[in-house]
């Protein structure tokens, strides 16, 4: 009896956690009555960094320079650092660290990057590229970055992190080889290296989704706010950003971790829609936004405002159903930057050490001209890939064979 | 379901049999999936609409087949761990190669019919001929059928299959007085569980349990061990295919649905009270595990936890339903030892029960003296 009894509790006392968990949350979740709405206690906040918020704030506005037809060797607000030391003749053997191609963005951009390795190959400075793929692994990163110092036979180095901190000292250590080493979309926390690619950021990200919505909704309306997964910081900046607009404007909002599951994200949709009404939905990342528009028409429900991805998928489904929507961009014509940006450091042309490339949001506007661009694509491709002049273009898209 | 024991026996009314039905982890599961139901409707009313229920049901069918087919595998005594694979490779291959040409739902509905018998004959062989554990087999399948569909799309879809198909997970029988819309997906579900009891109550359904219990006796008494293993095993991943065609349509094509559907169904599949080991467990069990784990889901949709909390919360509640239902069995176990005069009255076929006609406590340890006796 004692035992059935202990049992008993032990069922009851899990029941009272999620009765508990229930209670404690709901505050944050209603919108807030007091003051100017600030939230007492947001989970986005370790994630937020108000220098970098202001920077990015402030780097969205700025015109980038560089050659208008060419965003992918645009800048903005440059500082060039003197690459004459890295200054040589001959054809050069570049060795591409990659953190992986496990998701549909960043094939996209490798199939690019290997368009543009072609091109360079007829001009003679960039003749070969060897790649190891990290897939996902900080410790076969590092292992593959030792390995191209050790044995490589490199002339540079591109990098493209897996993760920030563990990554560090092997790009440290490459540095110390005295070639040139370029590091691209994740950062890393050493500046040894000669230039850090990358678009605006997550911040950048959060501000424009979340103005969106905010613009198009009013107080007190209720977003859904459809995450990857916790803890990775491009993600991460990009919810704190948006979090923290969301609370100012007195938006409800309630966030879920989908892992990009459509099938995660079609219930997650359905059982708010249950709840009660809800006016807007906000990705981390496009994959699966068609599920979550689809959820809204099973339930018979009008459409969201919503903001995804520049993903053809929901462009598509953003065409068809007139929604209105925004597709923020993580610009992914990025790839096709460190490979000419060594071209350059050889040749001893300067680059800017931190290389900001614009990361401009597809808007209701742009639409029509990004979808013909793309036409034929696969759903999985991105609009902004910045592959249109290559000769591969548009066959090599289209067939999406990954390299 | 009432256990015999002497109190019911007694007769010393329905209160304590209440009680006793309750406390008895079979019953427990239900009373869970009561309790769980009844907070859902608390927080949201409008959930126990019929047309919301209905729309509920279609989209754990999927999970429910997947902890149907897992049965027959886990009550055999064996584990499937392919079948997360199986459902992402049914997904992909119907996006793929449906594409949006309605004529080829048909022939591509066959191609992945085959794609799943022939999965669930190699894990089949490879375990019973080859006598490899079923779960390092199945752990290769997995990997291999993920790996090869990953090298075969590159990992994206290419977009979804044509909406032809993806009505046996979207659409519905539509007009349906009080319920609206009655989804396909609730009939396929149907049709299964009809299917998985009458296939459980005939002879292989009961060789199965009894391999599962003790294989060796089995082949002793004349039954083929081998053949009706694999058959289990091909019951499993045809269920994963089905589940991957309402899938299809209920979501979408993506690289990760299905994902983790293996370890779904198992957790189901054991909360619903199938032993893990074989030899006890009933197919209504692993139905009531599914509805029970996926109510768990939607109520913690449904209550605001953090995002960040939520398989915690799972994870803690899946742990002590299942020592639940371990601790009181053990007691159980206990009682009819003391008295050994009404013990063959508990191991009476039980009317609810569609397997070997033992009823299905969850037995966490190998030991089920009372019932061998």
């Amino acid at each position: 009896m004692r035992r059935g009894l202990r049992s008993a509790l032990g069922i009851a006392s899990a029941a009272a956690l999620i009765a508990l968990a229930g209670c404690t949350t709901d505050p944050s979740v209603e919108p807030a009555d007091e003051g100017d709405g600030a939230q007492e206690e947001a989970p986005a906040e370790e994630w937020f960094d108000q220098e970098l918020y202001d920077q990015q704030l402030k780097q969205r506005e700025v015109d980038p320079e560089g050659p208008e037809d060419k965003p992918y060797l645009q800048m903005i607000n440059p500082k060039m650092g003197d690459t004459s030391e890295f200054k040589s003749d001959g054809g050069k053997k570049m060795c591409f660290a990659n953190a992986s191609i496990s998701n549909p963005w960043r094939q996209t951009g490798w199939i690019t990057m290997n368009e543009q390795l072609k091109e360079l190959k007829k001009d003679g400075v960039i003749t070969e590229m060897e790649t190891r793929d990290a897939q996902d692994n900080d410790d076969t990163q590092i292992a593959d970055i030792d390995y191209f110092i050790a044995e490589g036979n490199c002339d540079g180095f591109i990098i493209s992190p897996n993760s920030t901190a563990a990554i560090t000292p092997a790009v440290e250590r490459a540095c110390k080889t005295d070639k040139p080493v370029i590091v691209f979309d994740r950062g890393v926390e050493t500046d040894c290296a000669v230039s850090f690619i990358h678009p605006i950021g997550g911040f950048a990200w959060g501000i424009d989704t979340s103005q969106f919505l905010i613009d198009n909704l009013s107080k007190g309306d209720k977003v859904v706010a459809l995450r990857i997964l916790p803890g990775v910081d491009v993600l991460e900046q990009r919810w704190a950003a948006a979090d923290k607009l969301f609370g100012e404007a007195g938006i409800e909002v309630v966030d879920y971790f989908t892992e990009g599951d459509p099938a995660e994200i079609k219930k997650v949709v359905s059982d708010e829609l249950a709840k009660g009404d809800v006016q807007g939905i906000w990705m981390d990342a496009g994959d699966g936004a068609v599920s979550a528009i689809e959820a809204f028409e099973d339930a018979g429900k009008d459409y969201p405002v919503m903001t995804g991805e520049d993903e053809l998928s929901f462009l598509r489904k953003w065409k068809d159903t007139e929604m209105t929507a925004l597709a923020p961009v993580y610009t992914n014509f990025q790839w096709r930057t460190p490979l000419l940006a060594a071209e350059k450091i050889f040749q001893g042309e300067e680059v800017p050490t931190e290389w900001v490339l614009p990361q401009s949001p597809i808007t209701a506007e742009d639409l029509d001209e990004y979808l013909d661009r793309n036409k034929g694509m696969p759903d999985g491709h991105y609009a902004k890939f910045g592959g249109e002049d290559m000769a591969g273009y548009p066959q090599v898209w289209q067939d999406r064979v990954i390299p | 379901m009432i256990p015999r024991t002497p109190e019911t026996r007694l007769g010393d009314g329905g209160l304590r049999r209440l009680i006793e039905r309750a406390v008895d982890p079979r019953g427990a599961v239900v009373v869970l999936l009561v309790v769980i139901l009844i907070a859902i409707v608390v927080l949201n009313p409008s959930f126990a609409e019929p047309g919301a229920l209905m729309r509920f049901i279609q989209r754990v069918s999927p999970v429910v087949i997947v902890a149907i087919g897992q049965y027959f595998v886990i009550v055999s005594g064996e584990f499937d761990l392919s079948m997360g694979a199986v459902v992402t490779a049914q997904v992909m291959t119907a996006g793929h190669l449906i594409g949006e040409d309605d004529s080829k739902t048909v022939p591509v509905l066959i191609i992945m019919l085959v794609i799943g018998v022939v999965v669930g004959i190699v894990n089949g062989l490879a375990t019973t001929l080859l006598k490899v554990p079923s779960f390092i087999v199945t752990l290769g399948t997995m990997l291999v059928i993920h790996g090869a569909v990953m090298w075969w799309t590159g990992g994206a879809a290419t977009g979804n299959p044509a909406e032809s198909f993806r009505q046996l997970g979207r659409g519905g029988i539509e007009g349906i007085p009080i319920l609206g819309l009655l989804p396909y997906a609730v009939l396929i579900l149907v049709a299964v569980i009809v299917f998985a009891v009458w296939i459980s109550r005939r002879p292989f359904g009961r060789t199965v349990v009894a391999i599962g219990d003790n294989a060796e006796a089995v082949t002793f008494a004349g039954a083929n061990v081998w053949r009706t293993k694999t058959l289990a095993f091909v019951l499993s991943s045809l269920a994963a295919t089905v589940a991957g065609v309402l899938l299809a349509g209920y979501a979408g094509v993506h690289p990760s649905v299905g994902q983790g559907y293996e370890f779904t169904a198992i957790t189901a599949v054991v909360l619903g009270g199938v032993v893990l080991g074989g030899g006890r467990g009933t197919v209504l069990g692993a139905l009531i595990g599914a509805f029970t784990l996926e109510s768990l889901f939607t109520l913690l949709n449904f209550t605001s936890v953090p995002a960040t909390m939520r398989d915690a919360i799972q994870g803690a509640i899946i742990i002590a339903a299942v020592a639940y239902s371990g601790v009181a069995f053990a007691k159980k176990r206990r009682r009819p030892a003391t008295s050994a005069t009404t013990s063959p009255t508990n191991e009476q076929t039980d009317p609810s029960t569609t397997s070997a006609g033992t009823s299905s406590p969850i037995q966490l340890t190998g030991g089920d003296e009372a019932e061998r006796k």
